[in-house]
């Protein structure tokens, strides 16, 4: 073969350059690759030295919170800072009937004292709500008992905390006061899980009317699938015609798909309330014209419909843009060529327009998913109770119900499902053959 | 291949009385009528934006014909889509699939035909070796230098055996040592396998290498449809004249016609004579045009024609000697000297007396 241009003999260059490297040095005598080295970490420091700022930002904005959250979905302390001495002694304790005689005078001290502290975050409240996540009652059954501890002035206080209440006698109460007075816990992870420990300290599930946080993941994971498929199909024609029109028309087009972003988030969520509701525009038009009657109006909010209508108009932009411009970026030609080679305009586009699209395909769809998997807002105005996702449970844990930990546990294992997700995507897609535009 | 036009009758493509206009305003394509012969090599060659790629376009039914008829054999293909044409096509930036490898480049217009597997591996391998690209079937087009991907974009659009190719300026891409091997290997793929070749390019050395016949466009017009030789030779108005080979100018106005020739008198007053192409009556302004090469410097005889000049310059350029000279107010005027390696005494601000024949002069509209 003639060829002049031929690339594949290039293994035969590359060998004999490597011999060369040993021997080469600049001409005051040095090392070319040290003397490169030197020149290339001067302009690395100084890149390093223009993301400083950037880098801080993002420790103190994203990486110090994240931390957090993990540590506190494990930490909790409300054993010890209540009752340190008790939490101390109870750990010795083999769970076996009742703790010994010892254990109970330091539980008595410690929440005696701690009811006369009435330190915030250190009354025997704080306990007994820690305690209550695991074994229902006992938060009024501590609070009760801490007013009645200081009539008890000397021991035995065993007999005596036996006295007061019947409840005290329970070894179930007893090995959970043990288990919650560690600092470090997995249990907000099995709640997380919807599952408890039962009498004899197995993991189980938990009853029926708890089981609210592993459907809610599920619910979650679909919606956002959902989502993202509508936003797809209807991103993908409009994403094309973008890229095939004229450049003033799609100018102006491209206005109106960015127009949203130029609109808060809670005008363009509520603008969805007035349309969907049921004395909205929809159901108002449909009974007008009589497709439905006055009492059968549909309920298009405040389940997971609402949620889904307004959260793909929202997320819309994001899979249109990366399609957009990937598009953009296949000449004509391409279609033309298949064209020409016999393919009808349907087979054209399948076998070759579309496969080039992916990578806009890939980009938008893992972008929308993302987004949607953590979405809090939109759900929280039209999800109603149906239609709220596993952030929506996160924010009541943090803003409502106060446990902390459950919210960052539940927290932390929606970051994990997101990375376990962006990794499979990798596998299958590859990141690198993403193109975000 | 004859010049002329083909007449209607043996053409296997023909445009007739065709019109494109994208805008409803500028008409790109002037009432085009060519009749392209089986097996014939033609090529479009015309300035940038003179309606050649549109005039593929409408042929391979990307784009409708405005007016007039476009026939392939005696069926009209106005309303044929494309990819019933049944036409191979080479694009400019070659638009090879990046997603496919070659093989599969190659074999998707027999797939898309519903060849078998066994004769489209067959034909595809014979294609590729027939671009000498045997080697490269697994390859992506990326993994291609630019000449590869011109090989490749070729044996795709011959490998479905079309009987027309259209090619838009395939070479355009290339580097100039390797765009006139190409040229060659186009030409002799084109002779073994006795395919119509429709080709564009702007490049006219290409155009006069290649072609059986050139249509030499301009704004929306061809100026000329004739062989190489022809265009050279007997350029039928001054666009081609001036668009084909190096050109001298002078402008004049006839005073005298006689059958073929005609007496012209120049700017400064001389008079000389020329070969009249299309002037019509005494009195009329004309442009001459004389080849550079055709030029005598201090003619031994005399000849149909003699001016007085002066040398401006000399360029030495090895097998010849470029000599610019001012003639009759135009010191743009060259002559080419063969290097006989007898050392002729030429200087620069010489005075030398020019002559040439007159049919080497040709008188067009100015
Ligand atoms: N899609 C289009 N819409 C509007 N005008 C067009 C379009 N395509 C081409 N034109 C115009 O038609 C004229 C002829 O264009 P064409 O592409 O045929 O030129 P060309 O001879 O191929 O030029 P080049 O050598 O630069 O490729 C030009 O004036 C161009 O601006
Ligand atoms: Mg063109």
């Amino acid at each position: 073969m003639t060829d002049s241009t031929n690339v594949t003999d290039n293994g035969s260059s590359s060998l004999a350059s490597k011999a060369v490297d040993e021997r080469l040095v600049t001409s005051d005598g040095v090392p070319l690759k040290q003397k490169l080295a030197i020149t290339t970490r001067r302009l690395r420091w100084r890149a390093f030295v223009l993301t400083i700022p950037l880098v801080l930002f993002l420790i103190f904005s994203f990486v110090v919170p994240i931390g957090q959250m993990l540590f506190r979905s494990v930490h909790n302390t409300a054993g010890t800072d209540v009752a340190p001495n008790f939490a101390a002694a109870i750990q010795k304790w083999d769970g076996e009937g009742l703790p010994s005689e010892e254990v109970f005078a330091l539980f008595a001290e410690d929440i005696q004292a701690s009811h006369k502290r009435r330190e915030i975050g250190k009354t025997p409240g704080k306990l007994g709500t820690r305690v209550n996540y695991e074994f229902p009652g006992s938060l009024s059954l501590i609070k009760s008992s801490a007013r009645k501890f200081k009539k008890i002035k000397e021991g035995p206080y065993k007999e005596a905390i036996l006295a007061l209440d019947k409840r005290w006698s329970n070894p179930v109460l007893w090995r959970t006061l043990k288990r919650v007075t560690r600092d470090y816990t997995p249990s907000f992870y099995f709640a997380a899980l919807d599952m408890k420990y039962d009498a004899d300290e197995n993991l189980v599930a938990a009853d029926d009317i708890y089981q609210i946080y592993v459907s809610n993941f599920w619910k979650t994971l679909r919606l956002s699938a959902i989502i993202t498929f509508l936003c797809f199909l209807l991103a993908f024609p409009v994403a094309y015609l973008l890229s095939t029109l004229p450049l003033a028309t799609s100018n102006l087009l491209m206005i109106l798909v960015l127009l949203p972003f130029w609109t808060s988030l809670l005008v363009r969520t509520t603008a969805w309330i007035a349309i969907l509701q049921s004395k909205g525009i929809i159901n108002n038009i449909l009974v007008f014209i009589g497709i439905i009657s006055d009492e059968n109006r549909v309920q298009l909010i405040y389940n997971q419909t609402g949620t889904i209508i307004a959260m793909v108009h929202i997320l819309l932009p994001f899979m249109i843009l990366p399609l957009y411009s990937v598009m953009k970026t296949i000449p004509p030609s391409y279609m033309r060529a298949a064209r020409s080679m016999g393919a009808t305009p349907f087979t054209a586009f399948r076998r070759v327009y579309f496969p080039q699209t992916l990578p806009g395909i890939a980009a938008g769809t893992l972008l929308v998913f993302i987004l949607a998997i953590g979405y809090y807002i939109t759900p929280a105005l039209v999800g109603g109770a149906d239609g709220v996702l596993i952030s929506n449970l996160i924010a009541n844990h943090i803003q409502k119900t106060l446990n902390w930990s459950l919210g960052a546990a539940l927290g932390t294992i929606l970051l994990v499902t997101v990375m376990v997700l962006y990794w499979l995507y990798n596998k299958l897609v590859g990141i690198d053959k993403l193109s975000f535009g | 291949m004859a010049s002329g036009n083909t007449n209607a009758d043996d053409a296997y493509v023909r445009f007739e009385k065709v019109q494109k206009s994208y805008d409803g305003e500028i008409l790109v394509v002037k009432d085009l009528n060519l009749n392209i012969a089986k097996g014939e090599f033609v090529t479009m060659l015309g300035p940038s934006g003179s309606g050649k790629t549109t005039c593929l376009m409408m042929l391979a039914g990307f784009e409708p014909a405005t007016n007039g008829e476009i026939y392939i054999g005696d069926r009209s293909i106005n309303h044929i889509p494309p990819h019933k044409r049944g036409i191979g096509m080479v694009f400019q930036n070659y638009a090879l699939f990046p997603h496919m490898s070659i093989g599969e480049n190659l074999s998707f217009p027999l797939e898309v035909r519903k060849m078998n597997k066994a004769d489209s591996e067959k034909a595809v391998k014979r294609a590729l070796d027939m671009v000498q690209m045997g080697d490269f079937i697994n390859r992506r087009p990326a993994q291609l230098s630019g000449g590869q991907q011109q090989r490749i974009a070729l044996a795709r659009a011959l490998v479905f055996e079309p009987e027309l190719v259209l090619m838009d300026e395939p070479l355009g891409a290339l580097d100039k040592q390797l765009r006139e091997r190409m040229q060659y290997e186009i030409k002799h793929i084109h002779e073994n396998l006795g395919v119509t070749v429709v080709y564009v390019t702007h490049d006219q050395s290409e155009a006069l290498t290649m072609s059986d016949r050139i249509a030499v466009f301009n704004d929306g017009v061809i100026q000329q449809l004739s062989s190489a030789e022809n265009l050279y030779e007997q350029p039928q108005n001054a666009f081609v004249a001036q668009f084909i080979g190096e050109n001298n100018e002078l402008n004049g106005v006839v005073e005298k016609i006689k059958r073929n020739t005609c007496t012209v008198r120049l700017a400064d007053g001389t008079k000389v004579k020329a070969e009249k192409v299309n002037v019509d009556n005494v009195g009329d302004k004309t442009l001459l045009s004389l080849r550079p090469e055709r030029v005598e410097i201090d003619p031994p005889e005399k000849m149909d024609a003699h001016l007085d000049g002066k040398i401006e310059e000399l360029i030495y350029l090895g097998d010849h000697i470029r000599v610019r000279i001012n003639v009759a107010g135009n010191d743009e005027f060259i002559a080419k000297v063969r290097n006989r390696g007898d050392k002729r005494e030429l200087n620069e601000g010489q005075s030398i007396n020019i002559g040439w024949a007159a049919t080497d002069c040709k008188a067009l509209d100015a």
